[in-house]
């Protein structure tokens, strides 16, 4: 069993230091599409916090109990090379099944996240977090701990991202810069200071 | 070797056809019961989401229209066909609506407005409430051409040419972003079929608006005096056109000694 101590430095460690999208380059997509609205930042902030925790939760499941089956394992079977098409399978499924549930009983609650739940579908993030999961050997509580925080840096990157572009609009930008340019020189500058937090654990 | 394949398959197989199943029951247990109605009606409106209608985009007002909250031609981007195709899947017909479009009431572009002092900071029109005198333009009612309404329009119908702004007729389709997004609230939804409209918005007196600038209206009251039908009138030193009255006779626009009634 792990220790409250070990919980909180994997939460500070993927929350901030190794920040998904600033420092390990993952669900860049959404980071740059739907961060022109704080509101909508916080909006797919928020779907992808959920869906990130249940799937490291599902897929923990998965791997230790059908693809790492210590009864498998025994008769020297080794499935474990299946997880990246498993966790794809499953996480599709995950979020199917997520939006069909909020939909019939949480309609409020499907309101505000509803439309950004299939864009996360094939996220990568979500998919990064199932497979760090198995690389670094998390138990299934380290997993979702994770799983939660990891998605909470996401949230605090494309948050930030949607509040320096909402600034950005009213700023006089050269031709070439407009559009696109602009937001990945920002989110290079906001990666460097990221930086600044490596070293911390 | 044959064993490994043939277990990998087994297993993927299994979490694949047990995950369908799950859906599929999960599918029926969890159905939400919609109008059908409803989806044949997101069909047919135009899918831009823009707000225009009052509702959260598309499927708010389809849904608000199934449920016989909103009439069938409340969509003003779609217009008469969109209304009629609304009208025949909820059964009612739909009566005859004015295509309408966007118009900004100010001409004073850059050579004919004049300008208290140069402007180089936030571009924004909002902003220019917190500048001194209103904006650099003379003018305190005029287009003051930083482009609030430009980045409203979700058509890309509306630009800022020569220093104010100004709609292309043929893109806009009178969502009303724009009339919403102007601090000075000088665009305006008029008919598409409109003869005559007024190009100014100042309602400071005749010598304070020659002053600054030459193409605005100095509340002379010839045009309401010449207008045959009593379409035009001359209210608070400018001049505003009755569209349901305005015959179309053209005598006003050549009356005006600014030249400013289209």
């Amino acid at each position: 069993m792990s220790t409250l101590a070990e919980l909180v430095l994997i939460a500070v460690g993927s929350a901030i230091v190794n920040n998904v999208v600033l420092s390990q380059f993952l669900g860049i997509c959404p980071f740059l599409g739907v961060s022109k609205k704080t509101e909508t930042a916080a909006g797919m902030g928020g779907a992808v916090i959920f869906v990130i925790t249940i799937s490291s939760f599902i897929t923990g499941l998965i791997y230790k109990f059908i693809l790492a089956n210590p009864f498998l394992v025994k008769k020297g079977i080794d499935l474990t090379y299946l997880k990246t098409i498993v966790f794809i399978l499953v996480i599709a499924a995950l979020v199917q099944f997520v939006e069909m549930f909020l939909k019939k009983s949480m309609p409020s609650l499907y309101q505000s996240l509803g439309v950004y739940l299939p864009l996360i579908t094939t996220n990568c993030a979500v998919l990064g977090v199932a497979l760090n999961c198995v690389t670094y050997d998390y138990n299934l509580l380290e997993g979702v701990v994770y799983g939660f925080s990891t998605a909470f840096g996401f949230f605090i990157a494309i948050v930030l991202m949607a509040g320096i572009r909402e600034k950005i609009e009213y700023n006089d930008i050269p031709k070439t810069f407009r559009g696109t340019a602009i937001v990945l020189i920002t989110a290079c500058l906001m990666s460097i200071a990221f930086m600044g937090f490596s070293g911390m654990i | 070797m044959i064993t490994g394949i043939i277990v990998a398959a087994v297993v993927v197989g299994c979490v694949g056809i047990i995950l369908g199943f799950f859906l599929g029951i999960a599918g029926e247990k969890f159905k939400v019961e919609t109008d059908p109605r409803e989806d044949a009606i997101l069909e047919v409106l135009p899918g831009n989401n823009c707000g225009g209608c009052g509702y959260a985009g598309c499927s708010g007002l389809a849904a608000a229209i199934a449920k016989g909250e909103a009439p069938v031609n409340q969509c003003p981007v779609g217009g008469e066909p969109v209304a009629t195709k609304v009208g025949e899947i909820m059964g009612v017909s739909a009566g005859a609506s004015v295509k309408k479009v966007a118009f900004v009431k100010c001409a004073g572009t850059c050579e004919k407005a004049k300008q208290d002092y140069e402007y180089t900071g936030v571009e924004d029109c909002a902003a220019m409430a917190f500048v001194p005198n209103g904006g650099p333009k003379s003018c305190n009612y005029g287009c003051l051409g930083f482009g609030n309404c430009v980045k409203a329009c979700p058509f890309d119908a509306i630009h800022v040419v020569d220093g104010i702004a100004k709609v292309d007729p043929k893109v806009c389709k009178a969502c009303g972003k724009c009339v919403a997004a102007c601090p000075k609230h000088l665009i305006e939804l008029v008919p598409y079929e409109a003869m005559h409209l007024v190009q100014c918005s100042s309602k400071d007196k005749g010598k304070d608006v020659m002053s600054a600038c030459s193409v605005g209206c100095i509340g002379c009251h010839l045009c309401e005096k010449n207008c045959p039908s009593d379409a035009i009138h001359v209210v608070d030193n400018i001049a505003y056109i009755d569209q349901e009255k305005c015959t179309g006779c053209g005598i006003c626009a050549e009356k005006c000694p600014k030249k400013i009634i289209l």
